[in-house]
């Protein structure tokens, strides 16, 4: 890091500062804590972005996806639903018949990938494929249907679910890595290697879908009825066992302090901790990465694609790669966050808030360079949430000249947009004046 | 007179529904390819400029409303729509002038045009937000339906009604008159032309001297059109709100990727192919199959082969397939 760098870096942490002095610091420390995670998917879309040129737009389709993993891996178990019988059910039990459902798609669209590149073009091959995907489709649903209705009707009120494993959180953070990197895959296999537009369009699209997935299949997530009371990750305490505790009441005696604010303030920097260890694991790896021969092949498949595939460098295949990390990294930043918050509210994972925002912290911060991206997540992720926090305040200070009515109504009922609106412009006003960001890439 | 029925149940609930969704998506796509032939990239604030465009013209209705003024049977948001159309196409042209000539000139890669046009997006998103709010907004007026479903089981005596909602009848005439108004454009004017061989290869048309910055100004006012007829004829048939017209981005791409970015017929057959296959796929087939079908052999559930929910991963789905398998689209020009 340069001495602009350094100074960035403080600006930013003295942010943080005065916004515990003002606000409070807890308000601080929880913009501090989605600041982090901000910067590690940050790094993620950095990856494909900065490093190879690729633009994916699906991003809040990664970290959804990490979230639903934190649902698998620790949700309580619900035997009663696994183990659901029901009419159609023939396969052990609703929850076998469910895997073995999915299972057979994910046959049905092997074998017919396979067939596709054994048999010779011609009108037969695309009959032969059309007829094993049809045929396969209502086999699908024929297993899979009546198993989804068992599952679902068992006491849809609390459950209706196919239930987790129950483990630690933190178990959740792998697989949501792994949940991310398999529709990746999936994803660049298919759209790398055409026009570059393209992976975006299509990268928009499977992330509308996983929404809408995780929406409307009740048996996984429990759908838009939101699934809560998700463990915290290890070592992260509750505050009610803390103020319970009484090593930490004696502590909290000994200095004078609140156990009310003291434990919520414990339990913020305990994660701030464990998020900034993942965060310093990452960015070590990546600078390493970039550093390396790996790195100095990326680096040059992205600035000139055709000398590179001159070179003998397969850059179809290096783009999946890079393409596929970067979102097993941002996946895991989904089960981070989730694991987090205790809730999979599928609601919340909008585009703006999780595609475009993590886009801008990266092109803002400096697109290329991996402390670009950090500074970046860390302040667009403050500036994101200060509005929440001290906008409506602004909002009311600069409408008091107004008398009541419903335009000053309006005007503060849609204060929350302007942040769309000042992001945007700040975006455009970066790309077009500083595009390499504010930490450029050397 | 079952077969009669089902054929009406047909027409009702699928046909018509997806043909006034496909003229929509149409007119959408056809703006989102004309963009991408002439100024070479993928429009992501395409949803909130047609956002943006409908709210003018919401704006301008409730305007003409408050005069008393009406459209006879007609929705009041016709007479609103060339205003629309023009406050649109000034703030496209602004947005050219601030934001994307710099890029042109640059000659910049179409990727970072894309990453500008997501900026755009933001910021309109929030222009429209700012002004109208996130909530749903109901502007249609004027006659409800032109057939409604009683007068039709009365006339026929059947017992599937046909209704013909006023909006679809509009937003079909609507479209076609567009769709025809922009091929004769293109096909017969001095200007038109240009647009196509400027489109056609870019350096032969600049030597023989027409003028890339008019051709571009064309475009957007041309492209503001289509974005406020495409948003406004949605809104009559449903309703408004910003989130849902953001959402409408990836039905139109992928009927303007499955027709081939930057062929207008395309665009066209590519609208009505989404809209068919989404109404088709996500229809609960129980009715007309009950009406085909011997009673024995009726279906027991609704036959409905994808939920509703849905119905986007349809327009992904043949965005996916076509990419696999033509990633040129079918009308395509071999580019």
């Amino acid at each position: 890091m340069d001495r602009r760098a350094l100074w960035l870096f403080g600006g930013v942490a003295l942010l943080y500062i005065l916004t515990g002095l003002w606000l409070s610091w807890s308000v601080s420390l929880n913009i501090l804590i989605i600041g982090i995670l901000s910067a590690i998917m940050a790094l993620g879309v950095n990856m494909q972005w900065g490093f190879a040129g690729l633009f994916s737009t699906g991003i809040v389709g990664s970290v959804a996806l990490g979230g639903l993993a934190v649902v698998f891996v620790s949700g309580a178990p619900v035997p009663e639903g696994f183990g659901a019988q029901g009419p159609g059910v023939f396969f052990l039990s609703a929850g076998w018949q469910l895997i073995l459902g999915l299972v057979a798609g994910v046959a049905v669209i092997a074998i017919s990938v396979q067939v596709w590149r054994r048999m010779a073009a011609g009108r037969n091959r695309g009959l032969v494929v059309g007829l094993i995907l049809v045929a396969g489709f209502f086999l699908y649903r024929a297993i899979l249907d009546p198993a989804v209705t068992a599952i679902e009707s068992y006491n849809p009120a609390a459950y209706g679910n196919i239930g987790g494993f129950g483990l630690g959180s933190i178990w959740a953070w792998p697989v949501g890595a792994l949940f991310a990197a398999i529709v990746a895959w999936a994803i660049g296999k298919i759209a790398l290697g055409l026009r570059e537009d393209y992976l975006a369009i299509a990268t928009l699209g499977i992330a509308e879908i996983i929404i809408s997935v995780i929406k409307s299949e009740d048996w996984a997530a429990r759908g838009v009825k939101n699934f809560i009371n998700l463990p915290r990750p290890w070592p992260v305490p509750y505050e009610v066992e803390l103020q319970k505790s009484q090593a930490f009441l004696e502590f909290c005696d000994r200095w004078g302090l609140s156990p009310v604010t003291t434990s919520t303030i414990t339990v913020q920097l305990v994660l701030i901790a464990v998020f900034t260890l993942v965060l310093a694991v990452a960015l070590v790896l990546l600078q390493r990465a970039i550093h390396s021969p790996w790195g100095r092949m990326m680096h040059a498949i992205r600035d000139n694609e055709v000398a590179a595939a001159a070179m003998g460098k397969d850059v179809k295949r290096q783009h999946l790669i890079i393409f596929v990390l970067g979102s097993a990294l941002i996946g895991l930043t989904g089960a981070m966050y989730v694991s987090m918050i205790g809730q999979l509210v599928p609601g919340e994972f909008s585009p703006l808030r999780f595609t475009f925002l993590i886009w801008i912290m990266v092109i803002v911060g400096g697109s290329g360079n991996n402390w670009g991206a950090v500074l970046g997540g860390l302040l667009v992720g403050w500036l994101w949430l200060i509005v929440d926090n001290a906008g409506p305040l602004v909002a009311q200070a600069l409408t008091a000249g107004l008398a009541d009515g419903p335009l000053k109504t309006h005007l503060i009922d849609v204060a929350p947009q302007m942040r769309l609106l000042t992001l945007g412009v700040a975006l455009l006003l970066v790309l077009r004046f500083s595009p390499r960001g504010l930490i450029p890439e050397k | 007179m079952d077969i009669l029925n089902a054929i009406v149940a047909l027409l009702n609930f699928v046909v018509i529904p997806a043909a006034s969704y496909g003229a929509q998506l149409a007119v959408g796509a056809l703006g989102v390819t004309l963009i991408f032939s002439i100024l070479r990239f993928s429009n992501f604030a395409w949803g909130d400029t047609m956002a943006f465009g409908t709210m003018v013209v919401i704006l301008f209705t409730w305007w003409f409303q408050s005069m008393g003024l009406n459209f006879g049977p007609l929705p009041t948001a016709l007479l609103a729509l060339p205003f629309g159309i023009a406050v649109t196409a000034i703030l496209l042209l602004g947005t050219d002038r601030v934001v994307y000539r710099f890029y042109r000139r640059q000659r910049a890669k179409p990727i970072i045009l894309v990453i500008v046009s997501a900026g755009v997006m933001f910021v309109m998103n929030g222009l429209v937000r700012l002004v109208i709010g996130t909530e749903e907004q109901v502007f249609a007026d004027g006659a409800r339906f032109l057939i409604s479903a009683g007068d039709f089981k009365e006339w026929t005596g059947l017992s599937e009604g046909l209704a013909i909602k006023s909006t679809t009848a509009i937003t079909i005439v609507t479209a076609l008159i567009t769709m025809v108004a922009l091929f004769w454009f293109l096909r017969n004017t001095r200007t038109g032309k240009s647009m196509r061989a400027f489109s056609d290869n870019e350096d032969l048309a600049l030597l023989s001297g027409i003028n890339p910055e008019r051709v571009v100004q064309v475009t957007w006012i041309i492209a503001a059109a289509l974005a406020t007829i495409a948003g406004t004829l949605y809104g009559l048939d449903k309703s408004f709100r910003p989130f849902v017209y953001y959402q409408l981005l990836l039905p139109i791409f992928a009927a303007a990727v499955v027709g081939g970015l930057g062929s207008p017929l395309g665009a066209v057959a590519g609208g009505f192919i989404v809209a068919f296959s989404e109404v088709f796929l996500t229809y609960a087939w129980k009715k007309v199959l009950a009406y085909v079908l011997p009673a024995d052999m009726a279906p027991q559930g609704l036959v409905q082969l994808l939920s509703t929910d849905y119905k986007f991963a349809v327009s992904f789905t043949i965005l996916i397939i076509v990419l696999l398998f033509m990633p040129n689209g079918l009308f395509n020009r071999g580019r």
